[in-house]
């Protein structure tokens, strides 16, 4: 695609060439997408409604976002540019449609941000890269220590906030809803980021911890933390079962078969009726309990024991705290077993099974266990949405659950575990986030539903990752042993060598 | 003379219908280098992975250090003290130099690792140089240097090496065919190795076979094999 001549383009002519490339096909995709509407008129007749100004602003917007990221090298200048440009676009919308006043004032604000990047950009740019290297480790520390204080504090500082009522919206959908999908997509990263075993069945095994902890409490009356472990061990007993069949499969073949696999366990689950009853699914699962103590309004419930007043926040907060720690559960047991030979044997085997077969490793085994390890924490995720919902069915594991988790783990970088929490942040926080933009119905109109683009914008956004980012937000992959003399390797002799 | 170290014996292997390998007998005795020449397509790397089980001879026995080793499995073999630098040299692209040496140290569970790593690096310096770096980014030569590496560090009694002159320039060649040599003389470590780059293996070598279209067709000792005219029509036109 580069100009065939040696000679370097200017900067300017080339980004602008990039950006009315990337301003077209916004244009042919967003044109057939949103240019036009069906309405029904008065007489009831279908009409097609013109909705060119919104087709237009989609085309500016990323002309804009494209000619930036061109301009402006540092992703930190970028991050800051390419937000004020949208908003300034908004802004400018705004200005023209609706409300001059303040479409004025935000696009204001965007021109600001703007103004600020292009130097920030220049200063970063020329800023030393080697000292920035050589303290990233630290850096590296001190931001995953804030992430978790963070993490930790985050239902208190909503409580303290928003009180009761307010904060649990953030808690429930945001902050529980995204742990899930970040502890799903980490089980799912064991097997597809470090052992590249491409598994587009992993709900299937979501799906038995959810039915174990749902049959188990129902039928025998067993507590959530018996079950929890229970559940673990079917998921994971399942997970060998689906890899010994697929043991010699790879790519294409084990992403049929691995599919094939998660739709047959929904499919039982809705037609073995006496067993799971079907589509109706299996109700008034036993809430989750404070070790013992019900989170009810009763006398021997939580809050009278702490001698608390009773609110239904409780359960959220510890339902939160409880999806936190199974989460962080996975990442470590993720991160250890990486030092460890399996984990190293997992991810050789992503790089080289042939190779690795001649190095005396066992393959079948390294496999099985990618496969029983993912699965295990699959099922701990399956029983704690159990144990959240009180409500399990099939509907809950379609397909469209194991691409989301898959989606979450190649976007997040094949197996880098903050890539792919930030990638569940992104995803399911994203589609939240598309639920509480209500005063887009301003500027689209009354009946404007967000949250009916999902879709959309994910395949946007896939597509846009691909172009820009085609390894995944975190593509670096760190190494899982660090020399105890780091200085002893000079710096010269590390870099990469990119030609 | 005594039992070999590895012996082939009437070996026929197949990739379903096309059958790759037909009737060949090799020994390799121990403290020798062989070489196994032939021109692309012959059957040499099918030989390597035969070995190493995969596929699996559908006739004949593989013999080594005594034990019939035809049935066992390819990670059983590997443990039995055979290593390989496979064709192609299938460094873990993503993994760093240190993992992918770690990951040859996987037989004997890392007992000697340290003192394996330094014994390796002592024969590649380049490798320690490069020790972080991932093993992708490494120049064709250094990524041979690797396979090598990666093989020695199971302490193999036998190392088989897949073409390891592929793709290489002229000198990197001579480096990785004398530090072949420097094994073979002062550690005696047995080498059996595959060379389409006739005229350097065969000088190297002790004995040689020739392999064509799956059968052995000759062998001999290496500096009688290069004298051979046909050899030299076939193996070495243009001359090297
Ligand atoms: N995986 C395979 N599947 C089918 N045929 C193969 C495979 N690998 C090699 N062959 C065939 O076996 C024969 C020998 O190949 P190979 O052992 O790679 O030769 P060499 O290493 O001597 O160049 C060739 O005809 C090749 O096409
Ligand atoms: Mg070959």
């Amino acid at each position: 695609m580069a100009a065939p001549n040696d000679r370097p383009r200017p900067v300017l002519q080339t980004a602008l060439v990039d950006a009315g490339f990337a301003g077209l096909v916004t244009f042919g995709l967003s044109f057939p997408l949103l240019a036009y509407r069906t309405e029904q008129d008065m007489q009831n007749q279908l009409v097609v409604e013109p909705r060119w100004s919104l087709s237009l602003v989609a085309v500016v917007a990323i002309f804009c976002a494209r000619l930036l990221a061109g301009l402006i090298q540092d992703w930190r200048a970028r991050a800051l540019a390419i937000p004020g440009a949208l908003v300034a676009v908004y802004g400018g919308r705004l200005a023209l449609v609706a409300d001059p006043a303040t479409g004025a004032g935000v696009a204001c604000v965007g021109l600001a941000l703007l103004a600020i990047a292009f130097p920030l950009d220049a200063r970063l740019r020329h800023a030393p890269a080697q000292v920035a290297r050589s303290e990233a480790p630290d850096r590296g520390g001190l931001f995953a220590i804030g992430g978790l204080v963070a993490l930790f504090l985050f239902p208190f500082i909503m409580l303290a906030w928003l009180g009761p009522a307010g904060s649990l919206k953030w808690i429930n959908n945001f902050g529980v809803q995204i742990l899930i999908y970040v502890m799903l997509g980490w089980g799912l990263n064991i097997v597809v980021g470090l052992a590249g075993l491409l598994d587009l069945g992993y709900v299937a095994f979501y799906a038995v911890g959810a039915y174990s902890y749902a049959l188990l409490s129902t039928t025998f009356g067993l507590s959530f933390w018996i079950c929890l472990p229970l559940a673990g061990l079917l998921a994971a007993f399942w997970g060998v079962i689906l890899g010994f069949p697929v043991l010699r499969l790879r790519g294409d073949y084990l992403a049929i078969v691995t599919m094939a696999f998660g739709e047959i366990i929904r499919i039982v689950l809705i037609n073995w009726t006496d067993f799971s009853n079907g589509y109706a699914g299996i109700s008034s699962i036993p809430r989750v309990t404070f070790f013992g103590v019900p989170f009810t309004a009763n006398d021997d419930g939580f809050a009278t024991l702490f001698g608390l007043e009773f609110t239904p926040i409780h359960r959220t907060i510890f339902l939160y705290f409880l999806i936190l720690c199974l989460a962080l559960l996975t990442n470590a047991v993720t991160l250890r077993l990486r030092r460890l030979p399996i984990g190293r044997a997992w991810e050789a085997l992503r790089e080289d099974e042939i190779a690795c077969r001649s190095l005396g490793v066992n393959t079948v085994n390294t496999k099985l266990t990618a496969f029983a390890l993912g699965a295990m924490f699959g099922g701990f995720a399956g029983a704690f949405f159990a144990v959240r919902q009180n409500f399990v069915s099939p509907e809950s594991f379609t397909f469209i659950e194991s691409a989301t988790i898959l989606a979450i783990v190649v976007l997040g970088g094949m197996g880098s575990q903050i890539g792919v929490a930030l990638a569940a942040v992104a995803m399911i926080g994203g589609t939240e986030i598309l639920r509480e933009l209500d005063f887009l119905k301003q500027i689209f109109g009354e009946s404007f539903d967000p949250a009916q683009y999902r879709m959309l914008i994910f395949g946007l956004a896939m597509v846009v990752m691909m172009i820009w980012k085609p390894r995944g937000l975190i593509s670096s992959r760190a190494p899982s042993i660090f020399l105890k003399h780091k200085r002893s390797v000079a710096g010269s002799m590390v870099r990469e060598g990119h030609g | 003379m005594s039992q070999p170290l590895l012996r082939i014996e009437g070996v026929e292997a197949a990739y379903g219908e096309i059958v790759a390998l037909r009737d060949v007998n090799i020994d390799v005795n121990a403290g020798e280098i062989v070489t196994l020449i032939g021109a692309n397509g012959a059957g040499k790397s099918t030989l390597m992975m035969t070995i190493f089980g995969s596929p699996r001879a559908r006739a004949g026995r593989i013999i080594f250090d005594g034990s019939d080793i035809t049935a066992m499995a390819p990670h059983d073999i590997a443990r039995s003290g055979i290593a390989q630098s496979p064709e192609g040299r299938r460094i873990f692209a993503r993994m760093s130099v240190y993992e992918n040496l770690q990951m040859g140290a996987a037989v004997n569970g890392g007992a000697f690792f340290n003192e394996d790593l330094e014994r390796v690096f002592a024969i590649f310096p380049r490798l320690k140089e490069r020790m972080r770096q991932s093993g992708g980014t490494l120049s064709g030569g250094e990524q041979q240097m690797l396979a090598i590496a990666r093989a020695l560090m199971s302490r193999p009694r036998l190392l088989l090496l897949d073409e390891p002159s592929l793709g290489l320039a002229p000198l990197v060649v001579k480096l990785i065919f004398d530090t072949i040599r420097d094994l073979n003389k002062r550690e005696g470590l047995t080498v059996f190795l595959v060379e389409q780059n006739a005229f350097h293996a065969l000088k190297l070598a002790d004995r040689a076979y020739v392999l064509v279209n799956g059968r052995v067709t000759m062998s001999g000792g290496g500096r009688e094999l290069l004298a051979r005219p046909e050899i030299r029509a076939a193996y070495l036109e243009g001359g090297a």
